[in-house]
């Protein structure tokens, strides 16, 4: 028994959008689900091309057999749901998606009365001296050479930054032979051992992420922690990294670096929708607001996974079900209530745990106090923290949108997605303000480049 | 609770767009003492988001003479306000698309000739040498080559600075919650933040000046408009003017570091404050552009935008005396097209402020021209009692 109402769109075929739409598929609802991957498992459960012939095992390790679960379940729902990859959400408004299908370069609209956002994150990217030569990727990217293309983006790689992710992409490039010539880590050990108590809640992971380490030192790779990154060297391309221990400078040679810090939330969509934001201070960003079960202050419009906050795959699963329990119980569907309980029971269980690895990979909020004026912060328009911090001082601006408007920092291709969380440290150093009062960058159409040349499609596909 | 500041000043402004800012400005280079509240951050609102067009062909008689005025602004930019605001007098090309848009050209240029613009037609092989990358559509058009573009974003926000440099005193996030007037002082006061006291007040409010119209009796038929923005990638300069396209629709520029900018169609309001480009207006501004520009073929659009602009129903502003206030002045309601024209604004709105009456034509700008007159009779002479 269905409302006549539901028309939901679901935006992401990672964890959280795949069990949202498993959710209302049973519940006798029919969701569109879009997704700009050519396969569905989002980023952790990312699938490569469909003639590689890798298993499982070699591409997921410890979490195979929640990604072949998750993937059999998303492949199960085709004939009940509308499934739509290869396409971006380029733009909303009223009701309405616009929908590039990248590989006929269309676009089209598609119609929601409900929409589930469940778009995911990004590396979190605090740059260094160097970071724009040749050789060096993101940890993100690194590890998508790796689950993707199943190539590595060196023979003799550095790994650097902090978060869960250094840990297990220096494990997976060692695990797939390539030489790791050093992890280096900005939190202390000191900061590790303090955030044990809290990590203890979820025993398998903490257990998992000690693995990764010990495994790496049993294999004789160096990792070093309490560092700060100094630069990245070389001519065409890398061939070292130096960072410091707080007394010397170290040189570890090297011919590519994946590098960052944790993860940021994709934004830019519930934005456009007009969703309201509030500085979430664990996460050190403006996210939507949501409530427990993901309803955002736009009516219709759900968050899940993510995208709403870095939790994790798990919760990013229990939330997308979660929220699509929500979205029927407000169309009058009748849900289990109970299971909608135990799910939000769940995800506030993570919560010590998620504190924990807060504690244990803090990020590192010295970091622009020690970025050179000459650093370049935003890359598509090549703009320094010296200017960043020149506009501060000479034009006064306090805010993002007024340093933005007048330096040209996120006016690029990349939106700010890239330099935004930089710029906005630098802003905070540069003026003396508190990291939440200097603002975030307002969302504009389009989430992505889209080409000019836009054949509308006749129809929408539906 | 804080106590209120209160300011006593010569001239109070209220808007801290470009015609707010380059009022103050003109005012402080007069030795005039003035304050000016802005409720966010001066030059954020259509004066910091426009297209960025420096054009005077294609407007209007009766604004020529402000055009001409404020370009002489233009042309010593730098010396005024410490930044070039990547102003260029790159040439502005109008495009004919037939026969009958080449005569509404030639039209134009005659009827414009006592203002010196400079305007040539360029059509047939002459077209095609001097512009290869236009694209077939194109007949002919008319160039008026000491027009051009700048960068609003810089410009706006630059002359705000440079009237605070000159020692007038600029509040921002500040805004005006109420005004009264005593029949000689204004009292303009920002919640209980700051009371601004003065003889003389501007409303440079922009889209937001009718509400102080209506207070003083003399509400505007004023709307808001949102034209629509959008801009590419970085691609291999190969366009200098600035190009428009005559009975409207498209209008394009390249900038040096090689973006194209293009407005054309209309934003969506998402409430009284902001707006945003409407999702059709993007894809007819695509089809056009290429048209227009085949060279786009295979460009991206990276961003698009809108702002909040105010338009009266003949699409003139509202420039002058207050109708029923000695006093006020007002100076809104650009329709589209005030950035060129705003420091010519500013130094009349200083002039009008300091000697009650302008050396510029402005007749044409009146407000009486939506105020009944018997009403506004009646106002002025209960006001000079
Ligand atoms: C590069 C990267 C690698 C990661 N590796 C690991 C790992 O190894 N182990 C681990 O535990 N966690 C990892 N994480 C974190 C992990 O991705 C998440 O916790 C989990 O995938 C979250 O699931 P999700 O469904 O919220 O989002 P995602 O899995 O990120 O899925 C979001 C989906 O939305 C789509 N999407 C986003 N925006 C749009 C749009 N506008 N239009 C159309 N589609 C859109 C994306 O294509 C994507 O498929 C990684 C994250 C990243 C960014
Ligand atoms: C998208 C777009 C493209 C355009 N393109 C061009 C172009 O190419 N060429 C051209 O010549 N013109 C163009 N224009 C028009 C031009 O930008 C405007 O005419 C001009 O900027 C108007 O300036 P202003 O100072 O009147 O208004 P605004 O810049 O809007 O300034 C008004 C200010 O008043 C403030 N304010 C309002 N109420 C209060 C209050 N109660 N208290 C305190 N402050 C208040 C606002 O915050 C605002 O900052 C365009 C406009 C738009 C929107």
């Amino acid at each position: 028994m269905t409302a006549p109402a539901l028309q939901p769109v679901i935006v992401g075929a990672g964890p959280a959008g795949i069990r949202a739409a498993q959710t209302l598929v049973a519940h006798g609802v029919r969701p569109v689900v879009i997704d700009e991957a050519a396969r569905s498992g989002g980023q952790i459960y990312r699938r490569p091309p469909a003639h590689f012939a890798r298993s499982a095992q070699t591409l997921y390790g410890t979490e195979a057999s929640r990604a072949t679960a998750l993937h059999s379940t998303f492949d199960g729902l085709q004939t009940h749901i509308n499934y739509q990859p290869d396409s971006l959400v380029w733009n909303a408004q009223g009701g309405l998606l616009d929908v590039l299908h990248g590989p006929t370069q269309t676009t089209r609209t598609v119609p929601y009365g409900q929409l589930i956002v469940a778009s995911g994150a990004t590396d979190r990217v605090l740059p260094v001296p160097g970071w724009t030569l040749p050789g060096v990727y993101t940890l993100g990217g690194a590890q998508v050479a790796l689950k993707f293309q199943g190539c590595t983006i060196g023979r003799n790689v550095v790994l650097m930054g902090t978060g869960p992710l250094l840990y297990l992409v220096a494990y997976q490039y060692a695990k797939a032979g390539t030489k790791v010539a050093a992890v280096l880590d900005t939190a202390r050990f000191a900061d590790q051992l303090a955030a044990l108590p809290g990590m203890l809640t979820q025993p398998t992971v903490l257990a998992k992420g000690l693995y990764y380490v010990a495994w790496l030192r049993a294999q004789g790779v160096a990792v070093h922690t309490g560092v700060r990154p100094v630069r990245v060297e070389g001519d065409t391309r890398v061939n070292a990294v130096v960072w410091s221990d707080g007394q010397a400078e170290n040189t570890v040679p090297c011919d590519a670096v994946g590098f960052g810090y944790a993860l940021r939330s994709e934004t830019q969509l519930a934005d456009l929708l007009g969703c309201r934001f509030a500085w979430a201070p664990m996460h050190r960003a403006h996210l939507p607001e949501r409530d427990s079960s993901g309803r955002t202050s736009v009516a219709g419009v759900y968050l899940a996974g993510d995208g709403a906050g870095i939790m994790g795959a798990d919760a990013a699963e229990w939330a997308g079900e979660r929220t699509a329990l929500a979205l029927l119980a407000d169309h009058g569907v009748k849900v289990d209530t109970a299971r909608a309980a135990e799910l939000e029971r769940k995800l506030t269980d993570l919560m010590p745990f998620r504190q924990g690895l807060e504690r244990a990979f803090p990020f590192p909020t010295d970091w622009a106090a020690h970025a050179p004026d000459a650093l370049v912060v935003c890359r598509c328009e090549n703009i320094t923290a010296g200017e960043l911090r020149a506009c501060a001082r000479d034009a006064g601006a306090d805010e993002m949108n007024r340093l933005k408007a007048l330096t040209r920092v996120g006016m690029g291709r990349c939106q700010g997605r890239m330099c935004g969380v930089a710029a906005a440290e630098i802003l905070a150093q540069a003026t003396g303000k508190p990291i939440d009062r200097v603002g975030r960058l307002r969302g504009q159409a389009p989430i992505k480049p889209i080409p000019i040349h836009l054949q509308a499609q006749a129809e929408a596909r539906t | 609770m804080t106590a209120t500041r209160t300011i006593d000043t010569d001239v109070a402004i209220v808007g801290g767009g470009i015609m707010g800012a380059s009022a103050a400005l003109a005012l402080r280079r007069k030795g005039v003492s003035v304050v000016l509240l802005e409720r966010d951050l001066c030059g954020s609102r259509s004066s910091g988001v426009n297209y960025g067009g420096v054009r005077r062909q294609g407007r209007p008689v009766s604004q020529l003479p402000l055009a001409q005025r404020a370009h002489q602004v233009w042309a010593d930019l730098p010396a005024l306000i410490g930044t070039d605001g990547e102003y260029q007098r790159s040439g502005h090309f109008k495009i004919g698309r037939s026969e009958a848009d080449m005569a509404a050209l030639e039209a134009y240029a005659n009827l414009s000739r006592d203002f010196d613009l400079g305007i040539q037609l360029i059509s047939g092989t002459a077209l095609r040498e001097r512009c290869p990358w236009l694209g077939g559509r194109a007949v002919g058009g008319s160039l008026c080559p000491d027009d051009g573009q700048a960068n609003p974003r810089l410009v706006s926000p630059a002359f705000a600075l440079a009237a605070r440099r000159a020692g007038a005193q600029i509040l921002e996030r500040t805004p005006m919650t109420s005004v009264e007037h005593d029949g000689k002082i204004f009292t303009v006061r920002s919640g209980t933040t700051v009371a601004v006291r003065a003889p003389v007040l501007i409303n440079c409010a922009g889209a937001w000046a009718g509400a102080l119209t209506a207070q003083f009796d003399e509400a505007v038929p004023i709307h808001s408009g949102h034209p629509a923005m959008a801009v590419t990638e970085p691609l291999p300069f190969f366009m200098h003017w600035s190009l428009g396209v005559e009975g409207g629709g498209i209008y394009c520029r390249q900038v040096a570091r090689g973006n194209l900018v293009l407005g054309g169609g209309s934003g969506v309001a998402l409430d009284a404050d902001r707006a945003r480009s409407e999702r059709s207006a993007i894809a007819t501004l695509a089809v056009q552009a290429v048209e227009l520009l085949p060279a786009l073929k295979n460009a991206h659009f990276i961003r698009t935008w809108s702002g909040t602009e105010g338009y009266l129903p003949d699409r003139q502003p509202v420039l002058g005396q207050s109708s029923t206030t000695p006093g006020l002045i007002h100076g809104f309601g650009f329709a589209g097209a005030g950035f060129q024209i705003g420091p010519g604004v500013g130094e009349v709105l200083a002039e009008l402020a300091r000697d009650g009456r302008s050396t510029t034509p402005i007749d044409a700008f009146a407000i009486e021209r939506f105020v009944p007159k018997a009403v506004a009779e009646v106002a002025s002479t209960a006001a000079v009692q």
